[in-house]
């Protein structure tokens, strides 16, 4: 395996370790409910090659909690000069910078698991569906600060739609 | 605060719309229930009068004459129809706009009131459609499409000539130009339809209105105008993806009859062929007369032969460019031009299509032309050389950054043409070799660009660029770029992006035309160390 893709300038802000646990928490209950439901055809039809849904399924699973510590610390921002710029994945990298002035809207989600560990997600909206930037797992003081400070950064870099 | 300059709707006081707007938006449909009404009416009469059929208990009208309630029914039809004009006069005079400075505004509705404000400086785009009845009354509806789902302002029906005349105001007000300036330019006050002041008969009028160009000679230069040519049009749907299937179902359907010697196929066939035949037509008719040229207040679209459509697009409106060829059309070297737009406006395009294609075919001068409009920021040579390569050239060193061999295990057939290049003003995509393909996005109007690489893309050292605009038909993505280049390029045009939209004054774009001072910088191609390695 070749090296990943890494910029030139990275001093990138991590997001807290403690949204591992929401990520993790997460998957373990989709990955109950779906498993639930895959073994309704080996419990109900008796079918004779029932167990291998909820096999795998349970295996794709276990391999996404496994990696949730590695995938959550490679999220990232930076506050440049001029743009929010973002990453995310291991596998799939992906890279994604947005300039201030493109800015539509900020929001701040809090799910009740994140809210008990004092955790905020940032949603940064821009025009374009592709081009908004999600990030999860921002202590709540900070992400009104991050959200105050792009809302002032945009309005004065504003330019046209 | 009226002053002589001002037009005569952007006076800052309230306007009505053409008096017969409800007969045009529905009360058509009225007129013939009270038709059919009538014709009804008529045959119990003559029967009561000449002592005609007995027992003809089928129609309900003689019933009801022979019932003792006929003199309620006519009352409460005489309510019902006191009742709609009265409602319609009144919705028309409470349907009311005005244009200020900064925004045109629409007020409507009786009971419930609807006010709507829409910024000048926000407009995307301004359209004027003329359905056929509308036109034989010389009436038109004026769209002003603002970014967002539902948003746009409708002003239905003005008479003819105050549409065109108030979409000129409502540009000039929008490009922040002075009257007097426009005034002494050569092509911004729209002339009034010819034959209106000499002749000032009412049928004359209305005849010379149908009659007149699709196109007023005086708002374009004639140079910048692109109109379709009959024969590519009609090539252009022979061969067409449609075609294809039409001819795949033939086949099947003989191979069928001849496999099973029953006849049950064959019958299928009429039905197809009837309801292609009118598709075709219909896309034929829409597509006639269609042209496209270049204002002073931007690229302007329009279509048809009874029910007519042009459409105003001002400058920095358009957010990426695709122009594609698809392998049917390469012998006749046909192209297709999309556009991606903020505004999704309820009028269809030209041939029914979306109304983001703007060339629905044409030739490479037609294509050079049309890009020329809606690309102002490429004019100067180098860059004409440029979206040339990017359309034909078949790859290797044409100014374009290519992707390296080793791209070929993703992009067999197309890797050589699998290329960018980023001038400061925007980035050009090109790709496919099959089924050719140029995005343009111009770089004031992109909303982010995203880098990304998978697992087999990493294994390649290879990467993909996203540069994300608003939604529509075009996505300017370009896969398997070698994966230093692409770190380059992901940075590079973030940096431009930010700096021409630093830049970018097309908001006020009149305003700008205005005052040249800042020196255009020639668009040199930033360079890229070209990757030898695979």
């Amino acid at each position: 395996m070749t090296e990943r893709l890494e910029l030139a300038d990275s001093a990138w802000q991590r997001v807290s370790k403690k949204y591992i646990v929401v990520d993790v928490v997460g998957y373990i209950i989709s990955a109950v409910m779906i498993v639930a439901i895959s073994l309704v055809p080996l419990v109900l039809f008796q079918w004779s090659l029932g167990w291998i849904p909820p096999v795998v399924i349970g295996i794709v699973f276990l391999i996404t909690i496994v990696l949730t510590p590695r995938r959550v610390r490679a999220i990232g921002y930076q506050l440049r000069e001029d743009d929010l710029l973002f990453r995310r994945g291991l596998a799939w990298q992906r890279f994604v910078a947005v300039p201030y002035g493109r800015m539509q809207l900020v929001d701040i989600n809090r799910g009740p698991l994140a809210r008990a560990l004092g955790l905020s997600e940032l949603r940064f909206v821009t025009a374009a569906a592709a081009a908004t930037i999600v990030i999860p797992g921002i202590p709540a003081e900070e992400a009104e600060r991050l959200r105050d400070h792009l809302v002032s950064v945009a309005e004065s870099r504003r330019a046209g739609l | 605060m009226t002053t002589v300059t001002e037009g005569r709707f952007t006076d800052g006081e309230w306007h009505r719309l053409h008096p017969a707007t409800p007969f045009l938006r529905g009360g058509l449909t009225f007129v013939a229930i009270i038709g059919i009404f009538i014709v009804n009416l008529r045959d119990v009469i003559i029967d009561n009068l000449f002592g005609g059929r007995e027992g003809d208990d089928g129609e309900p009208l003689v019933w009801l004459a022979e019932s003792g309630y006929a003199g309620f029914v006519v009352l409460g039809i005489f309510v019902l129809l006191v009742g709609l004009v009265v409602g319609f006069y009144f919705s028309w005079r409470m349907h009311t706009f005005r244009i200020t400075e900064e925004v045109v505004e629409v007020r409507s509705g009786i009971l419930f009131r609807t006010n709507r404000k829409a910024r000048l400086d926000r407009i995307q785009g301004i359209n004027i459609q003329r359905p056929f009845l509308a036109r034989i009354f010389g009436a038109a509806r004026l769209e002003v499409n603002v970014a967002g789902q539902d948003a746009n302002v409708q002003l239905s029906y003005l008479g003819s000539s105050a549409a065109d005349e108030l979409r000129g105001e409502i540009l000039r007000l929008a490009s922040g130009t002075q009257r007097a300036e426009a005034e002494a330019g050569t092509n911004e006050q729209l002339p009034l339809v010819s034959g209106d002041a000499a002749t000032g008969g009412v049928i004359e009028k209305r005849v010379s209105e149908l009659l007149a160009p699709e196109l007023d000679p005086a708002i374009a230069k004639r140079e910048s105008v692109v109109t379709m040519h009959l024969g590519r049009l009609i090539g252009s749907l022979v061969l067409s993806e449609t075609t294809v299937m039409l001819l795949v179902f033939v086949a099947g359907v003989i191979v069928t009859t001849v496999l099973t010697g029953e006849l049950f196929a064959v019958a299928i066939l009429l039905p197809t062929f009837i309801g292609l035949g009118s598709f075709y037509v219909s896309r034929f008719t829409k597509s006639l007369r269609y042209s496209i040229a270049g204002t002073s207040d931007g690229v302007r679209v329009g279509f048809g032969l009874f029910s007519t459509s042009n459409e105003t697009l001002p400058p920095g409106r358009i957010h990426s460019v695709q122009v594609t060829q698809p392998l049917l059309w390469r012998p006749a070297g046909w192209w297709e031009i999309r556009l991606n737009r903020a505004s999704t406006s309820a009028a269809k395009g030209a041939a029914g299509q979306a109304n983001t294609t703007i060339l629905p075919v044409g030739n490479l001068t037609d294509v050079r032309r049309v890009l020329e409009l809606v690309l102002p920021g490429l004019v100067d040579p180098e860059s004409i050389a440029l979206l040339e390569s990017g359309l034909t050239s078949k790859g290797g060193d044409d100014g374009f950054t290519n992707s390296p061999r080793r791209a070929a295990v993703l992009r067999w057939f197309s890797w050589k043409r699998t290329g960018f290049v980023l001038t400061p003003d925007a980035v050009l995509l090109r790709s496919g070799a099959i089924w050719r393909r140029l995005v343009v996005v111009p770089l004031p109007r992109a909303q982010g660009i995203s880098l990304t690489q998978g697992p087999l893309e990493r294994r390649l050292r290879l990467a993909s660029i996203n540069v994300h605009t608003v939604a529509g038909p075009v996505s300017a993505k370009l896969g398997a770029i070698d994966s230093a280049t692409a770190l380059q390029l992901h940075s590079d045009a973030a940096a431009a992006t930010i700096a021409s939209a630093t830049n970018d004054t097309t908001h006020r774009w009149g305003v700008a035309a205005a005052q040249p001072a800042s020196a255009p910088v020639p668009p040199a191609p930033l360079a890229y160390p070209e990757d030898t390695t695979s």
